[in-house]
Order: C-alpha cells, then sequence, then structure tokens
C-alpha cells in the first residue's frame, strides 16, 4: 500500500513526483532563495531546497543522494511556507530525497537509526517497553480510561503519544491533560499499550516503509473502538492524522490538544482561579504553528490564566524558529554537535531569554525536553522554566 | 566467498522476563523475543565480506517466536538465503541447539561446505559463549572467537582475523578455511535497511523450511536447569524524599554519619 502517494503518483520516487501537478509546481521554482534564507540550517547545507530542485532541473540530482546534506533539514516547514511559489517543499520532493539519501548513505547516523529501529520494534523511539506505554496512567491523579479494559464508546479517543507517554516530564504534560479533560467533563478514553507512534517523523524523515506500517496498525486499532472525536497531545501525530492517515479511511474529528481547550475557553475560565505570576513567552511548534496555523489558540489560552504577562519572541507564528527535533533532528543531536552546528534548541532559547520572560511555554512533547536541554547548556535553567502549556492552565486550576 | 550464518532469538529484555510455572525455565510465552545483538554483528560481517569477495551469505536459525522478521530483514540487507530449522521446542540448551543446527547442516544438502561458519560470540542465554566452539567441535572445525574483524583471500583458502582481548589489546590470527568464527562485533555497526524494503521482500522472498533431527535421547542434554528465579528485592536502599533542599539535608547528614564527609 503506498499511502505516501500524492495523487497521480505511481510510486515513491522524484520522477514519479513529477508527472503530478505538485511536480509541474516544483519545476516553476522561481530560484528566489527565500527557501535557503528562511531555512535555520540554510547556511550549513550544501543543498538547500532551492539547489535540489536546480539539481533536479539539471538532471544531476543523484549527486543531492549521496550527499548528507539533507540530515540537517529539521522538517520546520518554514521552506514550504516561505515559498511564493506555494511549492509543497516539506510534504513532498524533501522526503523523496531524504528517503534517497537513507537509501545510499553507508552509514546512518547510530542515534538516528535506534530511534528507526525502536519506532519499528517498539512503537516509540525511545526504545521503552511497548507493555508499559499506559504506565504513566498509575501516576495520575485523575482516573484514565483504556479501551482496552473498558471499551465502551467514548466521546473523545485522546492520543497520548509517545514522550507524552514516557518521558518523565511528558508525562507531566500527559497528567496535566487528564485533569483538564476532568475537569471539563469530557468523556475520553486512551488506547494504552495498543497505542504506538502515530510515525509522522518516520515520513518526513527517512522512513515512508516505517510510516505506512505504524499506519495500518494505528488504523486497525482505531477501527476496534467507538468514539466521536481524536484529540492528540503531540502536534505531530496531528499533522499525521490531518494529511495521511485520510488515505486508509480516518475520518473522525480531529484536534491537538491546545485547540481543543480553547474551544472550551469560557468554561476553563472559569475554572482558573490561581493567580500565576509569570512572565509567559510562548514558542509555536512548527506542526501546529506554520503547518496548520494555530497560532492564536496557545495564546488565548494562556492569557486566560489570570496573572499571566505574555510577551513574544522576535521570530514569533509563522517565523518561529524550530526546536530542531522534527524530522529526525529529536535523534541527531549528536551528529550535527559532530559537523560544528549550533543546536536550534539553543538558538531558540536565546530568544526566549532576551524577551525577559521567565516561563517559556510550548505545546509540542519534543520542546520540553529539548529546551530545558538548552536551558542547562547555556547555564540559564535558574532563569527559566519550560511548561507546556496545560501544566500551566492546571496550575492555575482552583482546588 | 560463501558464509553461512547461524542466527538465534533471544529474549528482549526490555520487556519484563518471567519465570514459567515449572519454576526452571524462562516463561516464552510472556517474553518478546529479538535477534541476538552479536548474531546481528556476525550478519554484518558476512555481508562486508560478501560486497568485498563476492560469494553468498546463507543464514540459518532455529524456530523461535519472531524468527521469520528477523529471517526477512535479513534477505531485505542482503542475504542470499535464509533457512529456518522447525519443529524444536524452545528453550533450547546451547549443547542442544548447536547439535541441532550441526545436524541439519550435515544432513541438508547444499548448506555445506561453506567457507566460513559465523556466530555471535556470546548471547544473553550463552554468556559462556559455547555456540561457535560447540558448532566447530561437530563439524571438526578450527575455531575462533570473539572477532572483531575478518579478512580472507579470494582464493579462500585462509582468513586473517581480529581476535579481542580485555584491557584493549588485540590479536591478529590466520587461520585455515572453512573455520567457525564467533563474532563480538563487526567492522562497522550492523547496517539498517528501510522497512519498505522489509515489507517488499515480506512478499516476494522467501524463507525456506529444513525439518529439525530427531535428537536420540533428546540430545545429549549436559546440563539441568534447577531452579530459576527471580531477583529478591533487597532492603538496603533507603529513599531520601522530599524538596530537593531538604533531601540534600539529609543526604549530607548521611554522609557524615558514615564518615565520608
Amino acid at each position: 500500500m503506498a499511502t505516501c502517494l500524492l495523487p497521480g503518483m505511481t510510486d515513491l520516487s522524484i520522477s514519479s513526483l513529477m508527472q503530478t501537478e505538485e511536480g509541474r509546481r516544483v519545476m516553476s521554482c522561481l530560484q528566489c532563495g527565500v527557501c535557503v534564507g528562511a531555512c535555520p540550517y540554510g547556511d550549513v547545507m550544501d543543498y538547500p531546497p532551492r539547489r535540489i530542485i536546480a539539481m533536479l532541473r539539471a538532471g544531476m540530482v543523484e549527486k543531492v543522494f549521496l550527499s548528507d546534506s539533507l540530515l540537517a533539514c529539521v522538517a520546520c516547514y518554514t521552506c514550504m511556507y516561505k515559498c511564493p511559489r506555494d511549492i509543497r517543499l516539506t510534504d513532498t520532493i524533501l522526503p523523496l530525497a531524504k528517503e534517497q539519501v537513507l537509501v545510499h548513505q553507508p552509514d546512518l547516523p547510530a542515534e538516528l537509526q535506534r530511534a528507526l529501529q525502536n519506532t519499528l520494534r517498539y512503537g516509540n523511539p525511545m526504545g521503552e517497553s511497548s507493555r508499559k506505554r499506559a504506565a504513566w496512567v498509575k501516576t495520575c491523579p485523575v482516573p484514565v480510561r483504556i479501551f482496552a479494559e473498558d471499551p465502551r464508546p467514548a466521546d473523545v479517543l485522546w492520543f497520548v503519544e509517545c514522550y507524552t507517554s514516557y518521558y518523565p516530564r511528558g508525562q507531566d504534560c500527559s497528567r496535566a491533560t487528564a485533569r483538564l479533560f476532568h475537569a471539563l467533563g469530557i468523556d475520553f478514553a486512551i488506547l494504552g499499550n495498543e497505542e504506538k507512534c502515530a510515525g509522522e517523523c518516520g515520513r518526513l524523515t527517512w522512513e515512508p516503509g516505517l510510516y505506512e506500517t505504524l499506519m495500518d496498525y494505528n488504523m486497525a486499532v482505531f477501527g476496534k473502538y467507538q468514539f466521536r472525536r481524536v484529540v492528540t497531545s503531540c502536534p505531530h501525530a496531528h499533522n499525521a492524522f490531518l494529511n495521511r492517515y485520510r488515505s486508509l479511511g480516518f475520518r473522525w474529528e480531529l484536534h491537538h490538544v491546545a485547540p481543543f481547550l480553547a474551544l472550551h475557553l469560557d468554561s476553563l475560565k472559569r475554572l482558573l482561579t490561581r493567580k500565576l505570576n509569570y512572565r509567559v513567552t510562548y514558542h509555536d511548534s512548527c506542526c501546529l504553528g506554520r503547518q496548520n496555523e494555530f497560532f492564536d489558540q496557545p495564546r488565548a489560552l494562556l492569557d486566560a490564566i489570570p496573572g499571566i504577562r505574555r510577551v513574544e519572541m522576535t521570530h514569533n507564528r509563522g517565523n518561529s524558529i524550530c526546536c530542531g527535533g522534527g524530522g529526525g533532528g529529536m535523534w541527531l543531536d549528536t551528529y550535527y554537535k559532530s559537523k560544528g552546528y549550533e543546536r536550534l534548541s539553543e538558538r531558540r532559547v536565546k530568544e526566549a531569554l532576551a524577551t525577559g520572560a521567565d516561563v517559556l511555554a510550548i505545546s509540542c512533547p519534543y520542546e520540553v525536553s529539548r529546551f530545558e536541554d538548552a536551558l542547562k547548556v547555556l547555564g540559564a535553567d535558574k532563569r527559566m522554566i519550560v511548561r507546556d502549556v496545560t501544566e500551566l492552565l492546571v496550575e492555575s486550576l482552583g482546588d | 566467498m560463501n558464509v553461512l550464518v547461524i542466527l538465534k532469538m533471544v529474549p528482549d529484555v526490555v520487556e519484563e522476563l518471567e519465570v514459567a510455572e515449572n519454576g526452571a525455565a524462562l516463561d516464552v510465552e510472556a517474553a518478546r523475543m529479538m535477534l541476538s545483538e552479536s548474531d546481528d554483528h556476525a550478519l554484518e560481517e558476512a555481508l562486508l565480506l560478501k560486497e568485498r569477495l563476492g560469494g553468498k551469505v546463507t543464514v540459518v536459525a532455529l524456530d523461535a517466536p519472531d524468527v521469520d522478521e528477523a529471517l526477512y530483514t535479513a534477505l531485505a540487507k542482503g542475504a542470499d538465503r535464509v533457512v529456518k530449522i522447525e519443529g524444536l521446542d524452545q528453550p533450547l540448551t546451547t549443547s542442544l541447539a548447536a547439535a541441532a543446527v550441526c545436524e541439519v547442516l550435515r544432513t541438508q544438502p547444499d548448506l555445506l561446505p561453506a567457507d566460513l561458519i559465523l556466530t555471535g560470540a556470546q548471547a544473553i542465554d550463552d554468556l559462556d559463549g559455547l555456540m561457535a566452539p560447540l558448532v566447530a567441535h561437530h563439524l571438526r572445525l578450527p575455531y575462533l572467537g570473539v572477532i572483531t574483524g575478518v579478512a580472507a583471500d579470494e582464493a579462500a583458502k585462509f582468513a586473517t582475523v581480529v581476535k579481542e582481548y580485555s584491557g584493549g589489546v588485540r590479536g591478529e590470527f590466520e587461520v585455515p578455511l572453512p573455520a567457525v568464527l564467533g563474532v563480538q562485533s563487526a567492522e562497522r555497526p550492523p547496517r539498517y535497511v528501510p522497512v519498505a524494503k522489509i515489507r517488499a521482500v515480506m512478499k516476494t522472498g522467501r524463507i525456506e523450511t529444513a525439518a529439525a533431527p530427531v535428537m536420540a535421547d533428546g540430545g545429549l542434554a549436559l546440563t539441568e536447569v534447577l531452579a530459576l528465579n527471580k531477583p529478591e528485592e533487597a532492603g538496603g536502599a533507603e529513599i531520601l524524599s522530599g524538596a530537593p533542599e531538604e533531601a540534600a539535608g539529609k543526604l549530607c547528614g548521611v554522609l557524615a554519619e558514615r564518615g565520608v564527609l
């Protein structure tokens, strides 16, 4: 099953892409170079998007495949967002080119290889036991229904995702989300140990085969239960469901937690009674922001918290700088360091610190570890803390 | 250079291990199996030899849960032929596994001769690393273990192998072929194979099967497992609770009390 294909494509190759309308759009590239200037790693890439297209036109694209240049692509959607020709670079030509890089690279960076193998075997990139995916539920202060234990229909299937299931600070976010769902009276259940990574980074990284395996698996599990809506904690999963799972019959109403909670803003406001004396700056995640333009909803949630003063970073909303975790970057930090690249999470945290804020608010599970690590590396972890929007909301809940 | 690789599945220790009801074996039903890590390195070394010298790589494995996945992956990586030995109850001791594999190698046409037989130097259920030397013993072939590199001449008369010793010491040996080598690690990490390629091989590739030999008296069972137990929780650890400052204060108190500070 070739579910990563665009309409008109016969196989997962660039030549097949070129036969489609999107392929013709790629060839209409103006070579203006906006994509390179906007790319957070455009200065270190041998083959940024503009050059890849130029090489393609010159019949020399094989050279791109033999270079490790595309390992620096963090799939942040900036090139695509800025392209005056509306070429869907991050969704089309870049993943196809990256896949060829994977095939041609003699040695894949060990961290990335391990993450991809773990995702296939355990359903999560960390290599944690798939049988312990729902273990965090036992530490949750409110009940969390697991479909396998209680298969009654639910209004919301909450697709928790990997870092929010396993990574301790991610679990903080999950406990906060569960508390908010309870406070709002939402009828929800999770897949528990039956859930596996939605696989978005597989497609945007190098691995359409891994992505399709995970899509087939998760769709089969979805089919076992009855629910009306899917709400996920991970913008990457949201992206996957919205753009690719549809081809397998994903028809449920879909939300990411932050915009979903924003739909309940009036009810939430009544519950947010504790004043938080924080100066907060919000980081727009790539998938939630640039890709789906949920810029206002997380800010509206923060503005609903009494006492919070919100400030913006220089790069915000569509201009936000990627945390460096997308497109496989989450598992390439050692590689980037070996190349002498600046870690994007550190670049971003420097901007956040410059605002004078004491809280960096986020809404993507990748960002907790990336920004907390970056603050430690910069020696600034006493000046600023990282909090998911849900954590700040819970902190403001009355007793 | 024709290389035969012996693979085996071992319990995945990422998952909890359980003792079977008889109290003397691992609960295989509860365990999740995965390819033994050093066997994966043996396969990689075989594929590197094929790339350098040509020839074929044949993989042989005893049947076990999820072994098909490991065998299809081997095909996707570049193995030419994979053979699964069916009909033996799991789990086997290493001596029984070695005897069964060698019996199949001897009786199944066209598996032997091979210029080299590679397998992992160790496995988590074979810490003594007996598999390779036992195979060499059964087949009356020379053996070298804890290997980290193999070079061979094109005529496949001799191989030069690097053997690792403790303290970072390495030895280089020349061994006449055919020979059996226990591979500690390949010259490069086992390669990544895209999942799409594995999925394609699952549709087009073929796992050959061979019937397990009838082992007289259940094989030569040299040892018997009397009991298997999970580690008992010891009461020696004291968890210091409280806020970081409070816990740090308690820790300093403990260290001072023990004379460390």
